[in-house]
């Protein structure tokens, strides 16, 4: 339970982060960090005491009963790769914004109003 | 196979767009109209080959049963959620050959553009919560790239706010999926849904009910959610302005609410309160930001907050007729806001300015956009012969029908703020005196041909209401929607076991 807690809590960084931070660039690390804080809480889900790996193999006796659960960790993974396209994507935004702004501070980026 | 083209055709165009068209930018267009125009036609086949099929039609995306692959999922909701994005991205495509003549690297607009409707045909189609996620996050991806296409200082900033709130709603969507798989162990949705239905709803779901409700509300540009829109759907090239705000909150946003909610988790009641009051508080606070705007593509922006408000009402109401509403409504809003971004598209490329204070006495120059605009004008305020008005008649009926006659006030009310912004709109853009200075540049042809057939549904399919053709097209789509469970009884005998 405590572990749950702890990723809750991981989460709730990134959206501090998010929330409150002016920069743009740490506004991307935060939301890399409440990312990586649910791929966590997807691989605790998974997670059981005392089990084994989750492969079907001649001469290795594993019953399904006693397997970690598969599928979150092929979720993970994809969700990992989505991951990396935002960032690399509003990574790019911040580089082209920082061109045209000359500033990362988001308090001085309002051309938008209304 | 009749469903796996609808993300198969796209994705392979885009491809193609960028194998291709990178020397011969022609074909990019010619590639991305054939595809969408395609997808149009199946869509419609599909629709009506529906009954023979018993009303659902199901492909495994791979050798295994469904719950052990991603199985998509064909009924009349979705068939009908279809037509609307593929008639609208194929006028769309239509409507950009010649709008961004003007941009540079037309393949790239294409490439994105048909990616965009990978992921809302497979938003629509897909029986799975995580593919989901994932076609969700394939088309706001693009989206974003796109709201940021012109690399102008403003858009790059709205381009940001947006990635920005969407990335952080779909961490917080991926972490009910999270959830849900925990309490059902299963991610596909009949499934979840009936293992819900045959245990004890436990506290968790309402934790699930929150993060889905703050997730899909922000991609639908709900009121306390809304702040991203009015700064994204402006900024986009107006072709993409129209997808944006003519399919994309609807199918990520609405059609997402409304299959979780009502096929899978059996329509909660606490939830559709909560809905019913996110919508009123739209309707509401959208129009009336929109009346103190004086930016033509903004003032839009905060309209179709306003007008997605009534579409989550006519939903949240949960009755037939409710429901009925919000299909039509749908189905309206997504053809006179695309005529009406994409008339507001036809003046930025004539005059060069969005600023409607500093245009007037446009109707000579422009009649055939001029017009346009007074039909979509009228068609969004509900004037009487346009389809506009029927269905907000219907979803004000319904209201009071439901005994919440006090939101059935407010939404006529508001009805006529909606003209008076579109008036305002019409006296300062259109009539009065003439402000411009600048040189005026000629509408292409195929862009006042895009804007004269949207006009033209906007009159023709009020026909839809006819009683005779009502019981084939939107009966159905309404049944599909209130008989929760039949979508899980559907997919259940298809369902393998190990």
């Amino acid at each position: 339970m405590i572990l749950y807690i702890m990723c809750f809590f991981l989460f709730l960084v990134g959206v501090y982060g998010a929330i409150t931070k002016r920069d743009l660039i740490k506004i991307i690390l935060a939301i890399g960090i409440m990312g990586y804080s649910v791929n966590l809480f997807l691989i605790l889900i998974a997670y059981r005491t005392g089990a084994l790996v989750p492969i079907l193999k001649e001469g290795l006796h594993i019953l399904p009963s006693d397997m970690v659960d598969p599928l979150p960790q092929a979720l993970v993974l994809t969700s990992i790769v989505i991951e990396l396209g935002i960032t690399a994507l509003m990574s790019a935004l911040a580089i082209r914004i920082y061109e045209k702004y000359k500033t990362l501070d988001i308090t001085k980026i309002r051309r938008l109003k209304g | 196979m009749i469903l796996s083209q609808f993300i198969f055709i796209p994705l392979v165009a885009a491809f193609l767009i960028a194998l291709i068209a990178r020397k011969k930018e022609n074909i990019a267009a010619a590639i991305a109209l054939a595809a969408t125009g395609w997808i149009f036609i199946v869509s419609i086949i599909a629709f009506f080959k529906l009954p023979a099929h018993g009303g659902m039609i199901l492909t495994n995306t791979s050798g295994w049963d469904i719950p052990f692959t991603i199985g998509l999922v064909l009924d009349n909701f979705s068939a009908f959620m279809l037509i609307v994005v593929s008639l609208v991205a194929f006028l769309s495509a239509l409507y950009s050959i010649q709008y961004i003549e003007h941009f540079t690297g037309k393949w790239n607009f294409f490439a994105l553009f048909m990616l965009m409707c990978v992921g809302m045909n497979g938003v629509i189609l897909t029986g799975d919560f995580f593919n989901l996620y994932v076609f969700m996050e394939i088309s706001l991806i693009s989206a974003y790239a796109l709201v940021a296409f012109g690399t102008e200082a403003e858009e790059l900033e709205a381009s940001f706010k947006y990635a920005t709130m969407g990335a952080i709603t779909s961490t917080i969507i991926l972490f009910g999926i999270g959830i849900l798989y925990s309490v059902t162990s299963t991610l596909n949705m009949a499934q979840v849904g009936h293992i819900l239905q045959n245990t004890e709803n436990s506290k968790i779901l309402f934790l699930v009910f929150g993060l889905f409700i703050t997730g899909f509300g922000l991609k639908a540009a709900l009121v306390p959610f809304h702040a991203w829109l009015p700064d994204a759907h402006p900024s986009a090239p107006a072709p993409i302005s129209a997808m944006l705000s003519g399919v994309l909150i609807k199918t990520l946003g609405v059609y997402a609410l409304v299959r979780i909610f009502y096929n899978v988790f059996n329509a909660p009641p606490v939830v559709l309160t909560i809905l019913l009051l996110l919508g009123t508080l739209s309707i509401v606070i959208g129009g009336f930001l929109s009346l103190v705007q004086w930016d033509f593509k903004r003032l839009l922006g905060f309209s179709s907050i306003s007008q997605i408000g009534y579409v989550i009402l006519g939903f949240a109401l949960g009755t037939p007729l409710g429901i009925l509403g919000g299909i039509l409504h749908l189905l309206y809003h997504s053809i006179f806001k695309s005529l009406l971004f994409l008339d507001s598209g036809a003046m930025e490329y004539a005059t060069g300015t969005r600023d409607i204070r500093e245009l007037g006495g446009m109707s000579k120059k422009f009649p055939v956009t001029s017009a346009t605009t007074m039909v979509g004008t009228l068609s969004i305020s509900g004037i009487p012969p346009f389809n506009g008005f029927f269905s907000k008649l219907i979803i004000i009926i319904a209201c009071f029908q439901a005994g919440q006659s006090f939101v059935g006030v407010i939404a006529a009310l508001l009805s006529i703020i909606t003209l008076a912004y579109f008036l305002k709109v019409q006296k300062y853009v259109f009539y009065g005196k003439c402000n411009f200075k600048g040189i005026l540049e000629k509408v292409p042809a195929t862009m006042k041909f895009v804007l004269i057939v949207l006009a033209f549904l906007c009159l023709v399919s009020s026909i839809l209401l006819i009683p005779s053709i009502k019981t084939v097209t939107l009966d159905p789509v309404v049944n599909n929607v209130i008989n929760k469970t039949q979508y899980i009884d559907k997919i259940l005998p298809f369902l393998g076991s190990l």
